[in-house]
């Protein structure tokens, strides 16, 4: 089941240079929140605040609170290894690691943490595969296939397995089908719709479409400000802000 | 990025709409005088005029679907163009009331004439003032010019009452003139519905303008925009 | 300009211009293959004059005996061959931990001055001449146990393996895309545990041809042995005692005055050749069988 994540006064830099203003915003459980905006607006800095892999570039910062389930991911004590766990992440490229077989990668972030069990992994790198709509084509071939040797639908798919399978409780994704044709993204989108069901998803997009197809809750942010954050419905039939009203109608881009 | 495709589609639809709305308006006024004049080639021009009032009606909707369909409108403009279908099917409907009442009065041209204590010429300004405002307030976008106009219906409606209550003591008192009273009454029925159709399209402008569905509230509530 | 698209008009029409670029194009390729043919032809060459010279010295006996005493015909160099294979052992262990362990340091946090510092000697002590290393490690090692040994050979040379190692294992560490890194990341998994089993599990192919480099050169050198194992004409297996290697057995029979120990000599080059080459070849084979099928 998914938890809620909240951030609460968010700020990032890159070494002087501040990307991110004071963001405060709720994701909701079990629920879609996507983020849009134009390029360089801080959408991407933003959720890799998220699973704090934006403070892994040499001379990155991040003050601010970021809850998941009432815990701040930023406490003192908070291992940031522990936080990636819990907050999975899929990237704008699809990143399967290429020397290992679909069963390693999807197995890869259990093995590496020093999971044993090989009848339990089986059971969870099916079950991931599932969730991830990829078991059927692949079934046969788990572990002599090569991770990269797919399509690039199916590599992204694979890296949602793998994101899956160490059972985070909020999936995050970065423009995940920026980099594929309209039926793999499709594929995703309604992937999308049922992880819901078990994780809440915080989906970063440049493609406003698919941020009305998909998310319950939208959120505008524009040079490192969340401009504006409503229902989904809102934003695209009536948003609150004329800059958000721009934006998703196109005058600017 | 500016969308110049689709803002010439939207300054496309806003001109064959208000095209529209003249022909509507003139429709009316053309069967009005019809009733004034008792003139039957009067009436015989709103019936002519009704085929350009259709052709319109269906170039307008053709043209909100291809744009709905080939530039996926979001917000104000899909609000724009929803509001420009519903005011389409409005005023098409206008041009059916002015149709009905030109048809009242060519009866009425071939019946002997008699004096009748219904002031249709005012009823009719009445109505048709509604609709040229609401118009005005979709040319201006001005939502609370739109609002005015929800406020006039209700003397729209006294006025329609006024004349059928009127209408029908005078089929009692003297029943040879009962057609010509029916025939008024049923015109002051038509111009009530063209004053509703006034004021369809200004809560349609409304809706667009300030992304609030105030259909069906009344003119007393005020517009809060959707939860 | 006309003569861009595929030419479709008759040859005649067809602009000087045309037929020049043609000619140019030849002449460029034929160039090309001229040069790496001159860039094989002596490795070829060494190779078909070693085969001539050394086949004939090569026999069963040269391959399973040790070095007879002066003036007797005969006898071989296994003593030497055995003995090249435990010292580059030795050399391997201590020369490839260090290598790819600095390697790894280097690409992990290689922008701080403490680096900069180990980039620059491993650079520098890869243009040290092999003798000075034989020098040094004959103070520092032989001087103290007061024998020549096999071990101390090992040590030599497996400093020698180090830098090329390094260098190597940074590269091919650097190589692989920060995606990967990220991806391993985002999963929980720490970061040392992404560097060794995710980043250098994606190097692997290259971190091995670093090292098969680095084996290749160090295995043919005979001067830093000349003071460290010091060569031995009888069997020695112990690492604390002088011991044979092909180099140096190569070397003290080449500029002997006999007929017979010149013969085997040149056996015992082509020997060293063939052992590199087939070493290198084995572990290629060892890892591309351990990949998995069908990676792009």
């Amino acid at each position: 089941m998914g938890v809620g994540m909240e951030a609460r006064n968010l700020n990032a830099w890159f070494g002087p240079a501040q990307v991110l203003h004071g963001i405060s915003m709720d994701m909701a459980a079990n629920q879609v929140t996507a983020i849009i905006g134009p390029s360089g607006c801080g959408k991407s800095t933003f959720i890799r605040c998220l699973n704090r892999l934006h403070e892994t570039v040499p001379g990155a910062r991040v003050e601010g609170k970021v809850q998941v389930g009432g815990n701040d991911i930023y406490g003192r004590s908070v291992p940031a290894v522990e936080v990636r766990r819990r907050v999975g992440m899929v990237f704008q490229k699809p990143n399967p690691f290429p020397t290992m077989s679909i069963y390693d990668n999807v197995a890869a972030g259990l093995k590496l943490n020093g999971f044993r069990n090989r009848r339990e992994l089986d059971q969870i790198v099916e079950h991931s595969l599932c969730q991830a709509a990829l078991w059927d084509e692949v079934k046969d071939q788990v572990k002599k296939k090569s991770g990269a040797s797919l399509s690039g639908g199916q590599q992204q798919r694979l890296c949602i397995a793998r994101a899956l399978a160490v059972a985070p409780e909020v999936l995050l994704m970065d423009e995940p089908c920026s980099a594929l044709d309209p039926i793999s993204t499709s594929k995703i989108e309604e992937l999308v719709f049922e992880l819901k069901k078990d994780y809440t998803v915080v989906i970063v997009t440049h493609n406003m479409q698919q941020a009305s197809r998909v998310a319950d809750f939208t959120g505008f942010f524009l040079l490192g400000y969340l401009v504006e954050f409503d229902r989904t419905e809102r934003v695209f039939t009536n948003p609150a802000d004329k800059r958000t009203e721009d934006y998703v109608t196109g005058r600017f881009g | 990025m500016t969308r110049t495709r689709f803002q010439l589609g939207l300054d496309e639809l806003k001109e064959k709409l208000l095209r529209m709305g003249g022909l509507a308006e003139q429709a009316v006024d053309r069967a009005i005088e019809a009733y004034g004049s008792r003139d039957p080639e009067a009436s015989e021009k709103v019936f002519r005029g009704e085929q350009s009032i259709n052709m319109v009606e269906r170039e307008i909707d053709e043209l909100a679907l291809d744009l709905l369909a080939m530039q996926q409108p979001v917000a104000v403009d899909l609000r724009f163009i929803l509001a420009v279908i519903k005011v389409n099917a409005d005023l098409e409907r206008v041009g059916d009331q002015a149709v009905n009442i030109a048809e009242r009065a060519r009866d009425l041209a071939g019946l002997p004439a008699v004096e009748l204590p219904a002031d249709i010429p005012r009823m009719a300004a009445t109505a048709t003032g509604m609709v040229r405002q609401a118009l005005e307030a979709f040319i201006r976008a001005d939502a609370d010019l739109a609002q005015q106009v929800l406020g006039s219906d209700n003397s729209v409606d006294r006025m329609k009452r006024e004349i059928e209550a009127a209408m029908m003591a005078q089929m009692k008192q003297s029943p040879a003139s009962a057609r010509q009273a029916l025939d008024t009454l049923l015109i002051a029925r038509n111009l009530e519905r063209v004053a509703d159709h006034g004021t369809n399209i200004a809560e349609d402008v409304i809706f667009w303008v300030r992304g609030a569905d105030v259909r069906h509230l009344g003119p007393g509530t005020p517009a809060t925009p959707l939860p | 300009m006309p003569e861009n698209r595929t030419p479709t008009s008759p040859a005649s029409s067809r602009g000087l211009r045309y037929w020049w670029r043609l000619l140019l194009d030849r002449v460029v390729t034929v160039l090309t293959v001229l040069c790496a043919v001159l860039v094989l032809a002596p490795l070829v060459a060494i190779f078909a004059y070693l085969v001539y010279r050394g086949i004939g010295a090569l026999n069963w006996a040269f391959l399973t005996q040790t070095p007879k005493p002066v003036g007797e015909l005969g006898g071989g160099m296994a003593n030497a061959m055995v003995g090249s294979a435990i010292i580059l052992g030795i050399a391997s262990v201590i020369g490839v931990p260090l290598g790819i362990g600095s390697g790894i340091f280097l690409a992990e946090h290689g922008n701080q001055r403490f680096a900069q510092l180990v980039r620059f000697t491993a650079d520098v002590l890869n243009g040290v001449p092999s003798i000075v290393t034989g020098i040094a490690v004959y103070s520092l090692v032989v001087l103290q146990q007061k024998h020549f040994s096999g071990f101390a050979g090992g040590v030599a040379l497996g400093i020698m393996m180090v830098p090329t190692i390094t260098r190597t294992t940074e590269e091919m560490l650097l190589m692989v895309p920060n995606i990967v890194r990220e991806a391993s990341l985002g999963l929980g998994i720490p970061r040392w545990r992404t560097t060794l089993s995710v980043v250098l599990r994606t190097a692997t192919s290259g971190v091995i041809t670093g090292i098969m480099l680095a084996f290749a050169r160090v295995a043919g050198e005979t001067a830093p042995l000349l003071f460290t194992a010091f060569g031995n004409q009888f069997w020695s297996l112990k690492l604390n005692q002088p011991m044979a290697a092909l180099p140096l057995q190569i070397y003290v029979y080449a500029i002997s005055p006999f007929d017979d120990w010149h013969r085997q000599a040149w056996a015992g080059a082509l020997m060293l050749i063939v052992l590199i080459v087939g070493a290198v070849a084995a572990v290629r084979v060892a890892t591309s069988r351990g990949m998995v099928r069908g990676a792009a």
